[in-house]
């Protein structure tokens, strides 16, 4: 091993002090990906093409109080009727803090007899949750309900 | 070994609403979990749900990780007329999956 000349103990703490911050630089990145505010709205932002989103006839069913957000009993209703003239086309289901905006679309058609959907979703944290509903003359109508998770999904280790 | 679980009733009036159940046996691994090795687990989910009704598509979703373990989807229908009810699931890695179900309507 070369040995510099000029290695005092200043140099020396200037390195150490330089490796910390390059060491710091990874764990900021490592951060387990989240959805942001930004990409609920992106994600949203996808599926309404900019058209306006109203509040009002979705009505969105999840227990506000989750004790495992690993599996979570969800139901949206449309309270619309389902006509071939007028009738829900489909529901699309957000989140704000998964890793991802979305969690569901779901495509019905005229003879779908009630605009109902259930299923099962996973929470990584106490959360928004929206349900939007695109209906057959191409409005949009919403509902958002806060949830909180007391055990989180998707972050435990798998062994 | 039967991975699905269909509740679909076997009777029906002709314009009933009926709700139809499904659940598909299936890990849903997000792809968001680590190894104590610090590796990511791949992402192994279902990603599309279709249901056809002799033939036409009544009802698909696209699912997405935020979908828990085992999918459970449950929807509505008209019945309209006897006949066969196909439910098909296809994910990562190549899953594919079907089942079916009939109904009679009176």
């Amino acid at each position: 091993m070369h040995r510099l000349p000029q290695s005092t103990r200043r140099h020396f703490l200037g390195l150490a002090g330089g490796a910390a911050v390059a060491g710091a630089v990874p764990i900021v990145t490592l951060r387990p990906a989240e959805s942001t505010p930004a990409m609920l709205a992106s994600a949203i932002n996808n599926v309404t093409q900019g058209v306006l989103v109203r509040t009002g006839k979705v009505k969105l069913d999840v227990p506000p109080l989750v004790e495992n957000g690993n599996t979570v009993p969800m139901t949206v209703s449309v309270d619309n009727p389902m006509t071939a003239e007028n009738h829900v086309r489909s529901i699309h289901v957000f989140n704000e803090k998964n890793p991802q905006p979305n969690v569901g679309n779901f495509h019905l058609g005229p003879l779908a007899g009630r605009a109902q959907v259930s299923t099962r979703i996973r929470l990584a944290d106490s959360q928004k949750i929206v349900a939007i509903a695109k209906l057959s003359d191409g409005s949009f109508w919403s509902a958002s309900i806060d949830i909180i998770v007391t055990l989180a999904a998707c972050t435990e280790e798998v062994i | 070994m039967p991975s699905a679980l269909i509740n679909v009733p076997a009777k029906a009036k002709r314009g009933d609403i009926i709700e139809i159940k499904t659940l598909m046996s299936h890990i849903m691994e997000t792809g968001y979990r680590h190894m104590a090795s610090g590796e990511i687990v791949p992402r192994d989910i279902i990603t599309s749900f279709t249901c056809r009704y002799n033939g036409s598509e009544i009802f698909r979703a696209d699912l997405f990780p935020a979908i828990a373990a085992n999918p459970f989807i449950a929807f509505f229908t008209t019945a309209t007329a006897s006949g066969k009810f196909e439910f098909e699931w296809i994910g990562d890695n190549g899953f594919s999956e079907t089942a079916s179900a009939s109904i009679t309507v009176e």
